[in-house]
C-alpha cells in the first residue's frame, strides 16, 4: 500500500477482525459457541480416521443393544454401532450447509445491497416478489424441489443456497437502507462515483458486520431445514449416517430402547446451539441487537 | 445573605473506565443557588455541565456514581432519600426542563393525559379540576389555543411548542428551583428568543430559582444573574453575568468569548485552539494548561484552587491578573474579500425544487393534485471568488438548494450555470468529471460525511485517485500535502474517524474537498456540529484556504453570525423563497425586508446589555402559502390583502441590495425608522 | 387513513398475486402433470390424452392459471389429482386443525412470552434474566423434531402422562383432539415463547433506556406507573408483527411437528400431496398459507399503526 506508516497502523482489516474475534471469546457465549463449532468442524474432518466400526457394518446378532464397553452408544436397529454413526452423522450436513451458507449470503447480500441503493419502483416491485417468496413455507418449496429432482447434494446446495438467499435481501436491503441515509454515500455520489464502486468502498464494509451475523444465522437455519429434511425422510438417504435420519429411525424404538435417539440428539443440538451463541456473541461484539430481527 | 435552595458541596462524579481505573467526569464542584437566583452553567461538550444538572435532582446516568460530596436540597440531601421521597420532589419542588422535549415527552400518551398526570402527582389541585388546571397552565406558557394541544400526542407538535409543554409539566408541581438543560438548543433563533422571553417572565412572576444549562453564552446573558464556567468537570469561574461576559478573568472564559461570531463586526472570531483533556486526562495541573496562552511551569506540576476576588468573583487559575491582555473580541482576521472578477462562478436562474413525488397509486387513480414547490423562484449569481451566505431558519430550503446544485436532487425547474456560462446537469450521474471536480461539498456533521470503516489515508485517495488518476508515492505526497494544508500532518493519514476529535473530523471533510482542487466549494452548516472554538478554527481555516487558492463558496446556516463572518453577500430565504440578496454589510446594517428584520432581532448576543426584539409571533409554517408574499402569516409590516394574493416584486438597491416586498426599500426604512422613534 | 388503508390492501393484493404466479409456475416447471402422477406407469398415449382432456390440461398455461386463479378466488380450489374429490373440502378440516393447534399455542404462549419478556428486560442482567434468557435460547435454536422427541421420551414414555401420539381423524370435532394434543401444543410455545421473549426483552431494554423514560423518572412518576403507563404501550408495539409472524409460522411451517405427533393438520396434508405429487393441492394449500402470511403481516402493520400516534400522523400527513 502507499500508506509509509509513521505510527502503528492498528487500523487495517486484519487489526479490526482480531479484535473483533477477540471481543467475542471474551464473552462466556463466545467463548462457548466458538468451542463447540470448531470441535464439530474438526471431528467431521478427521471421524472418518478415528471411527471405531464401519458405519453401514450390520450385526443382526446385536440389534439395539444399551451403551457397552464396545459399543459406547449402543448399537441400532440393524446392529450398526450408533458411536461410530454419530461422529459421521454430521459430515454430510456441515458440508452441504458449508458450502451453500457463504452463496445465499453473498448472492442475497449482493441483490439486497444493489437494490436498497437504487430504491425506487424497482426496489418496491423486488420487495413485493421477496416478500411473496417468503410467504411460501420454506418446507414447501424445499419439497416441491427435492421431490422432482432427488436429494443429492447437487440439489441441495443450490436449493438451499437459493432459499436461504431470498430473505438475507431483505435485511441486506434494511442496513443498506441506514447507510443510504447517511452523507458520506451522499458525498460519493456528489463527487461522481459509480454504482459499483458506492456499492463496493461505502455500503459493503458498513453492511458486512450485519451479513456476517446474518450468515451465523442462515447457517444454524440450514442446518436445521438440513436435519428436519432428513428425519422426514427427504433427506440424506440410507445408509449414509445422519443425524436427523438417526433420530427419526430410533424414535421407532423408543419406547424400549431410548437411549438411540440421545447420541445424535445432542451431537445435533449442540452444534445448532454453539452456532447461535456464537451468532449472539458475535452480534453483540459488533453492536447489532439480533433479538430486535424477526424469525423468517 | 439568602437562603439557598440547591446546595451542591464539593461532588465529585466518575464512571469505571475500561482499565478499570476511576475516571472523574466532575470534580470538587460547590454551587448554591439561592431562593429566586437565576444561575448558568456555561462550558463546552463534554464539560460535565449537564451531569452536574442532574446530579443537583439527585440523578445521576447510567454508569456514572457519586464519588464525593453531596447535593442539599431545600434542606434534604438528595443522595440519601428513598426513592419515595425523591419521587415527591423531583417534578415538585424541583422540576427539569430536558434539552430535547420531543424525545422527552412520553410518545403514546397525549399532551392532557401527561400534563394531568404531573398535577396528580404534584399537586393539591382537586381531580375534578384537573382538566381546568391543566389548560390553564398550557395556557400560561402562552400556546395558542390550549384546549386543542390538549388532545394532541408530542410529535404533533413543534420543537418550540414541545418546550413550552415541557415547561408547563414543570410548572404544575409549583417548582421552587427549575434546572433547565439547554432548553433551547437545536431550536429557530426566532423561537428560542421567544422561549427565552417567557421563562424570563414566569422566573420573575413566581420567584422561582433557575439553574439554566447552555453552551449558548447569549441565552445566558439574557436569563441568568450570575454564570460558573465549566472545563473538563471543573468550575474554572464563578461571578456575575456582567462580570463573566464582559471582563471575565480566567483564559479559557475569555478565549470562548473571543471565539463567538458577533453581528456587530465584519471579524473572524479568533480560534481557541487544541481540545480539553478526555475525562482523568487532566492530570496533577491545571487542566486548561495545554491550551492556555499564559501558561507556566507551575501549571503543569500544581492544579490551581478556586479562589475568591475583591470583587466577589470565584477563578481557578494562578495568573488571572494577567488575563486582561488577552484579547476577548473583535481583533480575530478580518476575511479576505478576493476582488470579485465579475465573471459568474455560479448563477441559479428561477430554480424550483419540489420533494413532492406522485404515488403509483395516485398514479393508478389519475390523482394529481397541484403541489407547492418546496423551493421556488430563485435567481442569485454568485461571482468568482466571492463568498455567499444562505441563511433562513428550518424548512427555509437552504440545504436543499445547495444539493441541487451538488447534482443529489434535480431541480423541477430552472437552470444551473457554472462559470464559462455551462450548464450544469441536474443529475450527478449525468455530469461530466470536469464538472464534478470543480464544485464540492462539505457536509454539516462529519460523523455522517466521513465513512466510519475509512481510514484518512482512503478518505483523502477517492478524490486524488478519481480525479487525477494520482497513486503510490504521488498519491501518498499529495494526501500529506493536503493534510498539511488543513494543519494536520501526515501521521493522521492512518487513523479512523472515531479516532479524532469533532474539529479534526471537519478538517478531513474539508481536505477531502479541496483535494479535488475545487472553484466552488459548498458548506451545508458545517460548523454547526462543533463547539464555538472549535468552530472559529474551522472558520479561520475556511477562510485560509479561499486566500490560497481563490475559491468560490456558497455558505449555508442558521447562524447568522457565523455567516456575517465569512460572507461577501448574503440571501435570505424564507419557506424556500427569497426575501433579500445582498451584500453582507448592507444586508446586517440596515434590515430591509421584515423577515430579515425579524430574524436579526432575535439573535442573541452574549452581553447582558442587549434584548432581543420578537417582532414577528412564533409560529413554525409546515408549507408556503399557495400565493402571495412567502412571509405573509407573520410579517408585521403586512400591508394589506395584496401580500396575500399578490407575489411580491423585487425592489433593487445600491450594489446589488434587492429585496422582495410589496413596499419598497426606502418605504421599509421610513417604516422601521418612525418605529423606532417610538 | 383510508387511504392508508387502501393502498396497504392493494399492495397485499400484488403480493398474494405474485405468489400465486409463483406457485403456478412453479408447479408448472416441474416435469408432469396430475395426470402422470395419478395413472403412473399407464400414463401414455390415449389414455392420458383423454385425461388432459377431460382435466383441461391441454390449453395453454395462461389460459390455465386465469382459470384457476379465477376460481380460487371464489373459493374453488379444484380437484384433486387422484380420487378427484374437492379440493375445498379436502382441506377445509386440516385448516381447522390446523387453526386449533395455533389458537392454543398462542393462547398458551403469547401471553407467556410477554410476561417473562417483560420481566427479563425489567431485571436485565439479574440472575432471572440470565437463566430465562439460556433458556430462550436452547428452546429456540434445538430443533423441533429433537425437541418434540425428548418431550415425548419424557412426559409419554417415561412418566406416561401424556399421550406422545395423536389418534383423532382429522374430520373429528376439535373438543375430540384433547389430552394428544397438549404435547404438540407445549413444543409449539417453547419455541414461540422464546421468539417473542426475546424480541420483547430487547424492545423493554430499548424503551427503558430511553429519554422519556429518563424524564419520567426526574418528573417524579413512581417506578411501576412509569413501566405500566410510560414504557409499555412502547415497547411492546414491535411485539404485534413478531406475533403475526409467528402465526403465519404456525399455520405454515409446523410441517415436522405436525409429522412427528401424527397430527392431521395442513402441514402433514401438504407433505402427503407432494409425495403423492398431487399438484393441484400442493398448489391451493400453497396458495392458502401463503394468503394467510400476507393476512397477518397486513393486519399486524394496521394494528402497529392504530397503536402507535406517531406512525398514525405520519401516515396521514404523508397522503
Amino acid at each position: 500500500m502507499t500508506s509509509i506508516p509513521s505510527v502503528p497502523n492498528q487500523n487495517t482489516r486484519l487489526a479490526r477482525f482480531l479484535l473483533v474475534l477477540r471481543d467475542v471469546m471474551a464473552r462466556p457465549s463466545g467463548a462457548i459457541g466458538l468451542a463447540l463449532v470448531f470441535a464439530h468442524l474438526i471431528l467431521a474432518l478427521i471421524s472418518p480416521m478415528i471411527v471405531p466400526y464401519d458405519y453401514k457394518a450390520m450385526n443382526s446378532a446385536m440389534m439395539l443393544t444399551g451403551p457397552e464397553a464396545t459399543h459406547w452408544l449402543g448399537t441400532d436397529h440393524l446392529g450398526r454401532d450408533v458411536f461410530t454413526r454419530v461422529l459421521l452423522g454430521g459430515r454430510e450436513a456441515l458440508l452441504v450447509t458449508g458450502i451453500a451458507t457463504p452463496i445465499a449470503v453473498t448472492w442475497g447480500g449482493f441483490v439486497g445491497i444493489f437494490f436498497g441503493l437504487v430504491g425506487g419502483r424497482i426496489d418496491e416491485v423486488m420487495m413485493r416478489v421477496v416478500d411473496a417468496f417468503l410467504s411460501l413455507p420454506w418446507i414447501l418449496k424445499m419439497l416441491v424441489l427435492i421431490v422432482t429432482f432427488g436429494t443429492g447434494i447437487e440439489v441441495l446446495i443450490p436449493t438451499l443456497a437459493f432459499f436461504y438467499g431470498v430473505p438475507v435481501i431483505r435485511i441486506a436491503r434494511a442496513a443498506t437502507h441506514d447507510v443510504v441515509a447517511r452523507d458520506f454515500v451522499s458525498a460519493a455520489r456528489a463527487r461522481g462515483h459509480g454504482r459499483m464502486t458506492i456499492i463496493r468502498r461505502e455500503l459493503l464494509p458498513n453492511v458486512l458486520d450485519t451479513l456476517m451475523v446474518e450468515g451465523a444465522m442462515r447457517w444454524s437455519w440450514m442446518l436445521l431445514a438440513f436435519s428436519s429434511l432428513s428425519f422426514l425422510g427427504f433427506g440424506v438417504s440410507p445408509p449414509t449416517p445422519d443425524w436427523g435420519l438417526m433420530i427419526a429411525d430410533a424414535r421407532g424404538f423408543m419406547s424400549f430402547a431410548p437411549w438411540g435417539v440421545l447420541g445424535p440428539v445432542i451431537a445435533l443440538s449442540s452444534l445448532i446451539i454453539g452456532i447461535n451463541l456464537t451468532a449472539d456473541a458475535l452480534a453483540k461484539a459488533l453492536g447489532i441487537d439480533r433479538a430486535q430481527k424477526a424469525p423468517v | 445573605m439568602t437562603q439557598s435552595v440547591i446546595d451542591i458541596r464539593n461532588i465529585s462524579v466518575g464512571f469505571t473506565g475500561k482499565s478499570g481505573a476511576t475516571l472523574p467526569v466532575l470534580r470538587n464542584i460547590d454551587l448554591s443557588v439561592a431562593e429566586g437566583e437565576s444561575i448558568g452553567i456555561v462550558g463546552e461538550s463534554g464539560s460535565g455541565k449537564s451531569t452536574l444538572a442532574l446530579a443537583a435532582m439527585g440523578y445521576l446516568k447510567r454508569g456514572l456514581r457519586l464519588l464525593d460530596g453531596s447535593v442539599v436540597f431545600r434542606g434534604q440531601d438528595m443522595f440519601s432519600r428513598t426513592r419515595p421521597e425523591l419521587e415527591k420532589i423531583r417534578g415538585g419542588e424541583l422540576a427539569l426542563i430536558p434539552q430535547n422535549s420531543g424525545q422527552s415527552l412520553t410518545p403514546t400518551l397525549r399532551i392532557g393525559a401527561q400534563l394531568i398526570e404531573a398535577l396528580r402527582l404534584h399537586s393539591s389541585v382537586p381531580a375534578s379540576d384537573h382538566v381546568a388546571k391543566a389548560t390553564e397552565l398550557l395556557g400560561q406558557v402562552r400556546l395558542p389555543d390550549p384546549k386543542a394541544i390538549m388532545s394532541r400526542f408530542p410529535h404533533e407538535l413543534s420543537g418550540g411548542q414541545q418546550q413550552r409543554v415541557a415547561l408547563a409539566m414543570a410548572l404544575a408541581g409549583e417548582p421552587h428551583a427549575l434546572l433547565l438543560d439547554e432548553p433551547t438548543t437545536g431550536l429557530d433563533v426566532t423561537t428560542q428568543a421567544h422561549i427565552l422571553e417567557l421563562l424570563r417572565d414566569i422566573a420573575r412572576e413566581r420567584g422561582m430559582a433557575m439553574v439554566y444549562v447552555s453552551h449558548d453564552l447569549g441565552a445566558i446573558a439574557r436569563v441568568c444573574n450570575r454564570v460558573v464556567v465549566m472545563y473538563a468537570g471543573e468550575v474554572i469561574l464563578k461571578g456575575t453575568t456582567r462580570q463573566v461576559l464582559k471582563a471575565p478573568v480566567h483564559p479559557y472564559a475569555r478565549g470562548l468569548l473571543a471565539s463567538i461570531p458577533r453581528l456587530a463586526d465584519h471579524h473572524l472570531p479568533v480560534a481557541l485552539d487544541g481540545r480539553p483533556p478526555a475525562p482523568g486526562g487532566a492530570g496533577n495541573g491545571c487542566s486548561f494548561v495545554d491550551r492556555c496562552a499564559l501558561a507556566q511551569d507551575r501549571c503543569r506540576s500544581e492544579r490551581p484552587d478556586l479562589a475568591g476576588l475583591p470583587s466577589g468573583e470565584l477563578v481557578r487559575c494562578f495568573f488571572y491578573e494577567q488575563a486582561e491582555q488577552l484579547a476577548l473580541a473583535g481583533n480575530g482576521a478580518v476575511p479576505i474579500q478576493i476582488a470579485a472578477d465579475g465573471v459568474p462562478a455560479l448563477q441559479l436562474d428561477d430554480l424550483s425544487i419540489s420533494y413532492h413525488q406522485p404515488g403509483l397509486l395516485d398514479k393508478f387513480l389519475g390523482r394529481s393534485e397541484a403541489h407547492v414547490a418546496t423551493v421556488d423562484d430563485i435567481d442569485v449569481t454568485v461571482q468568482r471568488g466571492e463568498t455567499l451566505g444562505l441563511v433562513g431558519e428550518s424548512g427555509s430550503g437552504k440545504s436543499t438548494i445547495l444539493k441541487s446544485v451538488a447534482g443529489l436532487l434535480p431541480p423541477a425547474g430552472g437552470n444551473i450555470t457554472v462559470a464559462g456560462g455551462e450548464a450544469l446537469a441536474p443529475n450527478v450521474e449525468s455530469r461530466p468529471p470536469d464538472h464534478l471536480r470543480r464544485i464540492q461539498m462539505i457536509f454539516q456533521n462529519p460523523d455522517d460525511s466521513l465513512n466510519p470503516r475509512h481510514t484518512v489515508a482512503e478518505l483523502l485517495e477517492q478524490p486524488l485517485r478519481l480525479y487525477f488518476g494520482l497513486a503510490g508515492q504521488a498519491l501518498h505526497d499529495r494526501s500529506v500535502e493536503i493534510l498539511d494544508r488543513v494543519r494536520l500532518g501526515g501521521h493522521y493519514l492512518d487513523r479512523l474517524p472515531s479516532q479524532l476529535s469533532g474539529g479534526e473530523k471537519q478538517r478531513i471533510a474539508i481536505a477531502r474537498a479541496f483535494a479535488a482542487d475545487p472553484d466552488l466549494v459548498l458548506c451545508d452548516e458545517v460548523t454547526s456540529a462543533l463547539d464555538v472554538s472549535v468552530q472559529a478554527a474551522v472558520l479561520d481555516l475556511l477562510n485560509e484556504l479561499k486566500e490560497k487558492q481563490g475559491t468560490t463558496y456558497v455558505f449555508v446556516s442558521h447562524d447568522l453570525a457565523v455567516v456575517k463572518a465569512l460572507s461577501d453577500r448574503v440571501a435570505v430565504l424564507y419557506q424556500g423563497r427569497l426575501c433579500e440578496v445582498g451584500p453582507s454589510d448592507q444586508v446586517y446594517a440596515t434590515p430591509s425586508h421584515p423577515y430579515t428584520e425579524v430574524l436579526l432581532g432575535a439573535v442573541l448576543e452574549p452581553d447582558p446589555d442587549t434584548a432581543p426584539t420578537l417582532a414577528a409571533d412564533d409560529v413554525v409554517e409546515l408549507s408556503p402559502p399557495a400565493q402571495g408574499c412567502p412571509f405573509q402569516r407573520r410579517c408585521p409590516r403586512k400591508i394589506g390583502a395584496i401580500c396575500d394574493t399578490e407575489i411580491p416584486p423585487w425592489h433593487e438597491g445600491s450594489d446589488g441590495h434587492a429585496i422582495r416586498c410589496h413596499l419598497g426599500i426606502d418605504e421599509l426604512a421610513a417604516v422601521q425608522a418612525t418605529q423606532a422613534a417610538e | 387513513m383510508l387511504r392508508m388503508l387502501l393502498r396497504r390492501l392493494f399492495l397485499g393484493a400484488v403480493t398474494v398475486a405474485i405468489v400465486s404466479v409463483i406457485i403456478f409456475s412453479g408447479v408448472e416447471l416441474l416435469p408432469g402433470d396430475s395426470c402422470t402422477a395419478f395413472l403412473e406407469r399407464e400414463a401414455k398415449g390415449k389414455l392420458l390424452e383423454n385425461c388432459r382432456e377431460a382435466q383441461g390440461l391441454n390449453r395453454g398455461p395462461v389460459e390455465r392459471y386465469v382459470d384457476w386463479a379465477a376460481s380460487a378466488v371464489q373459493g374453488d380450489l379444484g380437484v384433486s389429482a387422484n380420487g378427484q374429490k374437492s379440493i375445498t373440502e379436502l382441506v377445509g378440516n386440516r385448516l381447522k386443525n390446523s387453526l386449533l393447534l395455533a389458537a392454543c399455542s398462542l393462547a398458551l404462549g403469547v401471553p407467556l412470552a410477554i410476561f417473562l419478556g417483560v420481566v427479563t428486560g425489567l431485571w436485565r442482567d439479574r440472575p432471572i434474566d440470565l437463566t430465562l434468557s439460556t433458556l430462550a435460547i436452547f428452546a429456540m435454536t434445538i430443533p423441533e423434531f429433537v425437541s418434540a422427541t425428548l418431550l415425548i421420551l419424557l412426559f409419554s414414555i417415561w412418566l406416561g402422562w401424556l399421550p406422545g401420539i395423536v389418534l383423532t381423524p382429522a374430520h373429528a370435532p376439535a373438543s375430540e383432539f384433547f389430552p394428544e394434543i397438549l404435547l404438540p401444543v407445549l413444543v409449539l410455545t417453547m419455541v414461540m415463547t422464546a421468539h417473542i421473549l426475546r424480541m420483547v426483552r430487547s424492545s423493554v431494554i430499548e424503551v427503558m433506556a430511553g429519554d422519556y423514560v429518563q424524564m419520567a423518572t426526574l418528573k417524579g412518576v413512581p417506578y411501576w406507573r412509569i413501566v405500566f403507563r410510560h414504557a409499555l404501550p412502547n415497547a411492546l408495539l414491535p411485539a404485534i408483527n413478531v406475533v403475526a409472524l409467528t402465526i403465519a409460522w404456525l399455520l405454515g411451517g409446523v410441517v415436522v411437528i405436525e409429522v412427528v405427533f401424527n397430527y392431521p393438520g395442513l402441514g402433514r396434508m401438504m407433505i402427503d400431496s407432494i409425495s403423492d405429487r398431487d399438484l393441484p393441492v400442493v398448489q391451493a394449500i400453497a396458495l392458502i398459507v401463503a394468503t394467510v402470511y400476507v393476512g397477518v403481516n397486513l393486519s399486524a402493520d394496521l394494528l402497529t399503526m392504530i397503536a402507535n400516534p406517531r406512525l398514525r400522523t405520519l401516515h396521514m400527513r404523508r397522503q
